[in-house]
């Protein structure tokens, strides 16, 4: 039995900083009196700035710890701060919207916390325990809070995500199981070394590498394992909606990008032409489907589905060596750009959001822009960025995207692409259509912290793109490292 | 001794058995007592290949996927309270208030 070292810990420290902090809180949470939960809230928001903090003095560190159960390294510093600060966007957005809405709980920003904390050590998992574990502690969170606004709508979506986000499960333990079958380890470097030395049986770990693609298809809402996601995003609150469709989706990529680069590079063939299809029908469908939409959460899940297929087209190319390191670093950087424009779009939709599901509808927004120009000029800032328009940062991100897809050698790919996210204009447009052209007279919340973040989004979208190298070496190096 | 084949196929029948489940049946307690089914295959799984390798890392995860079996039991079964609370019923196909 060997004890803990420093290097064990130092290895987990944001983690175990996050971890520890939401189990005070809610010890704490018990001592705040109910009218003032906003303590909570910011406490909250405190545990994960103190993590961000020593999350950002790890930058460039490297260790294994816990037996090679998890790595630090570039790659899971870079995904646990794009985490953390989805955590924080997430308590500023649920700060008003609950308050609003009558749900104010103390639980909601201590399960965020715990969520979060699934999501990095997903990032820093090294071993298929520690991911089906991490798998495991973001969604239980996600699904308590779908469920957490006690309406039949929010209910429903909770008990829907919670039976779709089991049966994945299933799949990613069966997966796990037969892996550990055809190599002896669940350690993904041992996977990866016996699998060179060639002393396995093929068969069973290209089933378990399959059955693990499925469970987390499942997680990034790929299709056809999307079937869950429209109506658990439209039925759970917005703010919930929000932190989910990024923190879910950031967490799920980056655990497939270091499961596959590091345990499975020598199923690359067989594995390259189930993620091209995955990745081309993801596209397809999603903005197909979205385009048929009227309420703005559906049409936002179906751009999230739409999303998750550009995303996957980064990791195409995951066995060649010698692209794999800028296709990912692409993947990283739209996965930063998604989760902006993101947070800024269902920060809008959350201003205009009414009691009893009112103003969710598309021609809810009808006259956005001559009462509140700003708002308006904001959410055409993020349906650009979501569409892959200059000067955004979805452009820069859908740039660097294809670029790799050619480079990889699949130039059908980058042509879909290209195509759907033409077509997925139409859907977009009309948002902003609505908001300029037509007559109406919406209403609008007006809350600090809501103003903040979206204001704040839609000024890094624009902004990061004019200087986007800046953002995509950060990516690269933490890839190369 | 049974040779480990034997195991492996079982622990598939198992499994999609399960997944089958999950897919037809309609009442969400059925459907995841699937789910602890598809869960149970891997364990055993696990435990047969274990055997092969003679080493405890299989049969520890074992433990891994009870815990959390329970720990997910725990929160569905909550969750599958409080709908028949509002709706008196727990027929999945009767979950349509969301559509689009």
């Amino acid at each position: 039995m060997t004890t803990p070292t420093y290097t064990d810990f130092y290895t987990l420290l944001p983690y175990l900083i996050l971890t520890v902090w939401a189990c005070v809180l809610l010890l704490v949470d018990l001592f705040i009196p109910v009218g003032r939960k906003g303590i909570t809230a910011f406490l909250a928001a405190l545990g994960i700035a103190v993590t961000l903090g020593f999350s950002i003095t790890q930058i460039g560190a490297e260790s294994v710890g816990f037996s090679s159960m998890v790595a630090l390294d570039g790659f899971s510093t870079f995904a646990n701060i794009l985490l953390l600060s989805s955590g924080l966007f997430g308590i500023a957005l649920a700060y008003g919207y609950t308050q609003r809405f009558n749900m104010v709980r103390g639980e909601y920003y201590i399960l965020l916390l715990f969520s979060v904390s699934g999501m990095m050590l997903m990032a820093q998992a090294n071993d298929l325990i520690i991911v089906f574990l991490a798998l495991e502690l973001l969604s239980i969170p996600l699904y308590v809070l779908s469920a957490i606004s006690r309406k039949l709508t929010s209910e429903e979506s909770g008990v829907k995500y919670f039976l779709l986000g089991a049966f994945a499960s299933g799949f990613v333990v069966y997966g796990t199981a037969l892996i550990f079958g055809a190599t002896g380890s669940t350690n993904l470097a041992a996977i990866f070394a016996q699998a060179a030395a060639g002393v396995t049986s093929g068969l069973l770990l290209t089933i378990g590498a399959a059955l693990l693609l499925v469970g987390f298809g499942f997680k990034v809402a790929a299709a056809p394992f999307h079937m869950w996601t429209p109506d658990v995003y439209q039925g759970a609150p917005t703010s919930v909606t929000a932190f989910m469709a990024a923190g879910a989706k950031i967490a799920g990529f980056v655990a497939l990008f270091r499961v596959f680069a590091t345990a499975f590079p020598s199923l690359a063939p067989e594995l390259t032409t189930i993620l091209w299809a995955l990745s081309a029908v993801t596209m397809i469908l999603g903005n197909l489907t979205a385009i048929s939409q009227t309420n703005i959460k559906r049409m936002l899940a179906y751009s999230a589905i739409a999303h998750a297929g550009y995303i996957l087209m980064a990791f195409v190319p995951y066995g060649n060596a010698k692209v794999a390191p800028t296709a990912i670093a692409a993947g990283l950087f739209y996965l930063v750009a998604y989760a902006v424009s993101n947070f800024g779009s269902w920060g809008v939709v959350i201003a205009l959001e009414k009691a009893e599901g009112k103003g969710l509808e598309i021609e809810d927004y009808a006259g956005l822009a001559k009462k509140y120009p700003a708002l308006a000029a904001a959410m055409t800032v993020f349906m650009l960025s979501l569409i892959g328009f200059p000067p955004t940062l979805g452009m820069v991100g859908k740039f660097y995207l294809f670029r790799s897809a050619l480079a990889g050698g699949f130039p059908g790919l980058a042509l879909i692409g290209l195509v759907t996210s033409l077509l997925s204009a139409y859907y977009y447009l009309r948002v902003v259509v609505n908001m300029y052209m037509k007559e109406g007279d919406p209403e609008i919340e007006r809350e600090p912290w809501l103003a903040l973040t979206t204001g704040f989004t839609a000024i890094a979208t624009v902004v990061v793109s004019f200087v986007p190298q800046f953002l995509f070496m950060l990516a690269y190096t933490a890839v190369m490292r | 001794m049974v040779p480990v084949d034997y195991y492996i196929i079982l622990s598939a029948i198992l499994f999609t058995i399960g997944a089958l489940g999950v897919l037809s049946r309609r009442n969400p307690l059925i459907i995841f007592m699937s789910i602890e089914l598809m869960l149970n295959a891997a364990n055993l799984a696990f435990v047969a290949f274990a055997r092969v390798y003679e080493t405890f890392s299989g049969q520890i995860f074992v433990f891994f996927v009870i815990a959390v079996a329970a720990a997910e039991v725990a929160v569905g079964l909550a969750l599958i309270v409080e709908i028949f609370k509002s709706k008196k019923n727990i027929n999945i196909d009767e979950m349509n208030s969301l559509k689009g």
